[in-house]
């Protein structure tokens, strides 16, 4: 049975265990120490429920048999102590790493006995989670892709994530740790990619119909092939401006990557904000009317443009997680998929408030 | 008249002709199967003329005993409801590859995992649960009934009605697309228009309060109505066990229904507790039905860990090794369980000092739970073992849960959780948890207590061949999940790009077969041996060499429990009794006071489905008239002064005297 089993396994790309970044190499290490320290109790359980069982089998007459016998404080000291042992060993391990691998805290090094040098400065990336499909942000380059993320390697890699409809998450598990990108919030993660390769993203918290599809390709290239990505992009690609952002923004699913030449000033902020679409007022203008002593009466009048969730509705989009009746079609019938050009049912604004 | 659509939407509200989902052909053979049996149960009933007796003894009993019996029943049928969801997505996840998209699209297969999990944790764990501290706590504290013998027959008709309304999304428009905890703002009226969130909504809300009151009945039975002599130490441990799971519902379950209802308004009054825009956090919903999720899960385990600490003694032949730190490390877990909610979620992005709190707060609780593995091994350790299904299960539980709490403790560790979170082997985690742990206790405490309910034993062939097949079955369909996990593979996908990863999904499917197996085993295992039941005729009351008192009675136990209340001096009351060479009581019997059957709960309940569909499909007079109705009925049921009799003192006199003359005709 074993042969075949290795075989199997040695197929397997188990991505988790053999990542070509520091951050997720760390985060590998991490979880083997945790479970050999964990083992050395689990490993000792098990074989004891095994032996005693088959020891103290009723027909075996031969083994010692004490039925009154119910305490002992030397054993209670051991099975107390013996956890909280390696409870205090794994505590420390946790508090230590936990800080050291916040996934928004800087990068100390580039790998083991590898500082950054004084001269490398991260490469930024705003990563937006939209349905269903991941836009980046490359603000020092003026760029910005969908579905398909390239970075060079052995350069920091700082990420900004957000999100515009509901909660995702961003996750290359090759090259770190997953982080959530949420709608109107800005998470951090901060990475570095060791290895030349293309590897697989993808959203890891479910977001409604396209989610199976919502992956990306990650590049992890020379600097000098990632220079000729960056070219690349710029000559073929073409502008994103807002109007070309409201119409990716729509749902959409297994989108093919695309490339963007330009990124119309301010983008990443309106829709961190949630006010890319025209008529909106930003979270932060509102904000920072809240922060002066709020805007008495008036403010009600800001009440629509603050209104961002229902756009769906709004522009005739099924929403993520439409049902019947408010989808329109009848029960649980094929082409779950709501594609913006593809939406159908006038009916859908019957049945919001 | 009804092409008026004012006065249409007035009647049917949101409902119409096409919410029906006739043209689902997976649907319409389900339909067509419940139809079919449904009908044949109701007409057997009609053919024994049982409905009297099924309304005056089950329906409407206030007895302890019946009502944890259907609430077994309950957790079963709905196990076969959850069951088919989950053959559905393996099927699904081991076909749907490259250019095939399996059979079933986002939209179907996103309602079946969050009907799976809501209805596997709240109408198969719960009802399990509470069916077995209803039956057995009261037997082993020496009370007649629980303190509030009503309320806990309203509490299992809610429960009922919760899962009631769930089933109806199967056959009457859809079940939410959200997971099995609905977070916003996916699960808010903007992104998730339409019935299937509502459906969560009320069902769980429903089924919640009947929760809830459970919990404070059993509690206050535990604290109240113990047989004189049993100081809390003396407490059989399953007791302990459950008094603590029933604090924490106390404690847990108003925090589901506040933020349910707070997610409710957000529905359907236009409030902003989770929205995005207008100054909602969804954040805050991710904390609040954490801090109820997770003592949740405590909720369900303690008394699991219960049961096995019974078993084991009882098989082992042998007192409980370390009852006092049993004991505490209970109390310990409970009360560590409301410190952990956060770990459920260190990928929002809390800072690592908060993470690191609760990553080590998680990894405290391993410690007692440590601690009471090691008193059932040393509880092992010199004793007599007896191979019976019920140990089989705890045996099979003790390897499987230690698997599962290293993986558990493991994803305690916030950086491991960032690549594991979310992933297959988080699946895998509280599958090997939750079937390995709670599912292997409710079996172990079927095998367990049957013969104390029906006066039989269970068929031990069939008994092994469940126990076999949903243990290895388990490990097919759930070691895959762990290393598919391990290649980063997400969670609640329907469709996967990389063909390599097939194998291992079709390896899991076939795991799922062997559980289907196991689960069909035991079906059989019941009907072989209501069949054979003469053959496995219990007379004793006491077939396992019992230590607690619930074996001191006859099986099934008289309508009273106990003709007169035990006097406890030790732990293990009954073995005590029994070494002290105990005696029947031969006379003095008195009449005994008992509360009288009453159908004011299952009235209640079916209003409660009514008020739930109106509000669901927005028939808003539906609604409205069995909202009334429910609270007339309960003001109603507080003029009702019919509710006490007693079982004159003849009646116990024959009954406990025909018991004697079977124990000394047996001796």
């Amino acid at each position: 049975m074993l042969p075949p089993l290795f075989l199997l396994l040695s197929g397997c790309n188990f991505v988790v265990m053999q990542p070509s970044g520091d951050v997720a190499l760390q985060q590998r290490n991490l979880v083997l120490a945790s479970m050999g320290l964990m083992l050395l109790i689990i490993l000792p359980v098990i074989g004891l429920t095994l032996w005693f069982a088959w020891r103290y089998r009723a027909s075996n007459e031969n083994a010692t048999y004490r039925p009154d016998w119910h305490h002992s404080t030397q054993l209670e000291v051991v099975i107390w102590t013996a956890p909280l042992l390696i409870i205090i060993a794994l505590g420390a391990l946790t508090w230590i790493s936990t800080h050291t691998l916040d996934p928004f805290r800087p990068l100390g090094r580039l790998a083991p006995n590898r500082p950054i040098p004084a001269d490398v400065k991260p490469l930024q990336v705003e990563a937006v989670a939209l349905d269903w499909k991941w836009l980046f942000f490359y603000p020092e380059l003026g760029i910005a892709t969908v579905n398909e993320l390239a970075a060079p390697v052995d350069r920091p890699l700082s990420f900004k994530l957000t999100a515009t409809s509901v909660m995702n998450a961003f996750y290359v598990p090759a090259l770190a740790g997953m982080i959530y990108a949420m709608p109107g919030m800005e998470t951090k993660l901060h990475a570095v990619i060791n290895k030349e390769g293309v590897y697989d993203g993808l959203a890891s918290q479910y977001s409604g119909s396209g989610f199976s599809r919502m992956t990306f390709k990650f590049h992890g290239l020379k600097p000098e092939e990632f220079d000729a990505w960056v070219a690349k992009t710029k000559e073929k690609g073409t502008d994103l401006t807002r109007e070309a952002y409201l119409e990716l923004e729509k749902p959409s699913e297994g989108v093919a990557p695309r490339f963007y030449k330009s990124v119309e000033g301010g983008l990443y902020s309106a829709i961190l904000n949630m006010c890319a679409q025209p008529g909106k007022m930003c979270m932060s203008e509102m904000m920072h009317i809240d922060a002066n002593g709020g805007g008495g009466k008036d403010s009600h009048e800001n009440r629509e443009r603050l209104q961002y969730d229902n756009r769906r509705l709004e522009q005739g989009q099924e929403p993520n997680g439409a049902t019947v009746p408010a989808t329109g079609r009848p029960p649980r019938s094929e082409g779950g998929a709501s594609e913006g050009d593809k939406a159908p049912h006038g009916d859908m604004q019957l049945h919001h408030h | 008249m009804l092409s008026d659509p004012d006065l249409y939407k007035l009647i049917f509200g949101r409902l119409s002709l096409e919410d029906i989902p006739y043209h689902e052909p997976i649907l319409l053979v389900t339909f067509a199967g419940v139809a079919v049996a449904g009908l044949a149960v109701l007409a057997t009933i009609t053919y024994f003329r049982f409905w009297g007796a099924l309304w005056r003894d089950w329906v409407t009993s206030v007895d302890h005993k019946k009502i944890g019996i259907m609430y077994v029943i309950l957790a079963i049928v709905m196990l076969l409801r959850g069951f088919a969801d989950a053959l559905l997505m393996r099927a699904q996840q081991s076909m749907a590859f490259g250019a095939n998209e399996g059979f079933l699209p986002p939209h179907h297969y996103d309602q079946i995992f969050s009907a799976h999990g809501v209805i596997m944790i709240f109408f198969v764990a719960m009802p399990f649960v509470t069916g077995l501290m209803n039956y057995v706590v009261p037997l082993q504290i020496g009370a007649r009934d629980v303190a509030f013998p009503f309320l806990n027959n309203f509490s299992f008709w809610m429960t009922v009605s919760g899962a009631v309304t769930v089933m109806i999304s199967l056959f009457v428009g859809e079940f939410a697309r959200t997971g099995w905890l609905a977070y916003p703002p996916l699960s808010g009226a903007d992104m998730s228009p339409g019935v299937g969130v509502d459906y969560y909504i009320w069902g769980l809300q429903i089924a919640g309060i009947g929760t809830t009151l459970s919990g404070i009945n059993l509690v206050a039975t535990i604290v109240k109505m113990r047989a004189p002599g049993m100081s809390m130490m003396k407490l059989p441990i399953f007791t302990w066990t459950s008094l603590c799971t029933n604090v924490l519902i106390v404690a847990a379950f108003p925090i589901l229904s506040a933020v349910l209802a707070l997610l409710t308004l957000d529905r359907y009054v236009g409030t902003h507790f989770f929205t995005n825009d207008l100054g909602g956090n969804p954040m805050m919903y991710f904390n609040l039905i954490w801090i109820w999720g997770h003592p949740e899960v405590y909720i369900l385990i303690l008394p699991a860990f219960g049961v096995f600490s019974e078993v084991t003694s009882t098989f082992c032949g042998k007192r409980l090794f370390g009852y006092v730190s049993m004991v505490y490390a209970t109390v310990v877990i409970t009360i560590l369980s409301y410190l952990v909610w956060l770990h459920h979620f260190f990928t929002m992005g809390s800072g690592a000092s908060v993470n690191s709190f609760f990553g080590i707060t998680t990894m405290i609780i391993s410690i007692p739970t440590g601690a009471k593995i090691f008193n059932w091994l040393f509880t092992m350790f010199r004793g007599r073992i007896r191979f019976e299904v019920p140990m089989l299960w705890t045996l099979s539980f003790m390897v499987t849960f230690t698997i599962g709490g290293m993986t558990g403790v493991l994803l305690a560790v916030p950086p491991a959780d960032f690549v594991l979170h979310n992933s297959l082997f988080l699946i895998a985690h509280f599958h090997n948890v939750i079937i390995g742990g709670v599912l292997f206790g409710m079996f172990a405490g079927v095998n367990y207590w049957w013969p104390k309910a029906f006066g039989f034993k269970l068929d031990p062939f069939w008994g092994k061949m469940s126990f076999w097949f949903w243990t290895i079955g388990f490990y097919f369909a759930f070691m895959p999940l762990y290393l598919l996990g391990l290649m980063g593979v997400t969670r609640r996908a329907n469709h996967f790009d990389d063909p390599s990863l097939q194998i291992w999904f079709v390896i899991a499917a076939i795991g799922a077969g062997l559980i289907a197996i196991g689960i069909a085993s035991m079906i059989i295992q019941f009907a072989v041996s209501i069949r054979n039941r003469e053959a496995l005729r219990d007379h004793t009351g006491d077939p396992w060499g019992g230590r607690t008192l619930e074996w001191s009675t006859s099986s099934p136990p008289p309508d009273y429990n106990f003709a007169f209340t035990p006097r406890i001096h030790d732990l293990d009351a009954w073995y005590d009794m029994k070494q002290r060479g105990y005696e029947r009581p031969r006379e003095g019997f008195k009449a005994i006071h008992m509360p009288k059957n009453t159908g004011t709960g299952a009235i209640i309940a079916a209003f409660s489905v009514a008020f739930s569909f109106g509000m669901i499909w927005y028939i808003w007079w539906l609604a409205a008239l069995s909202f009334v109705a429910m609270i007339a009925t309960a003001i109603l049921h507080t003029f009702n002064y019919n509710r006490d009799f007693d079982i004159p003192a003849d009646t116990v006199v024959r009954t406990e005297g025909e018991r004697t003359a079977l124990l000394a005709a047996r001796a």
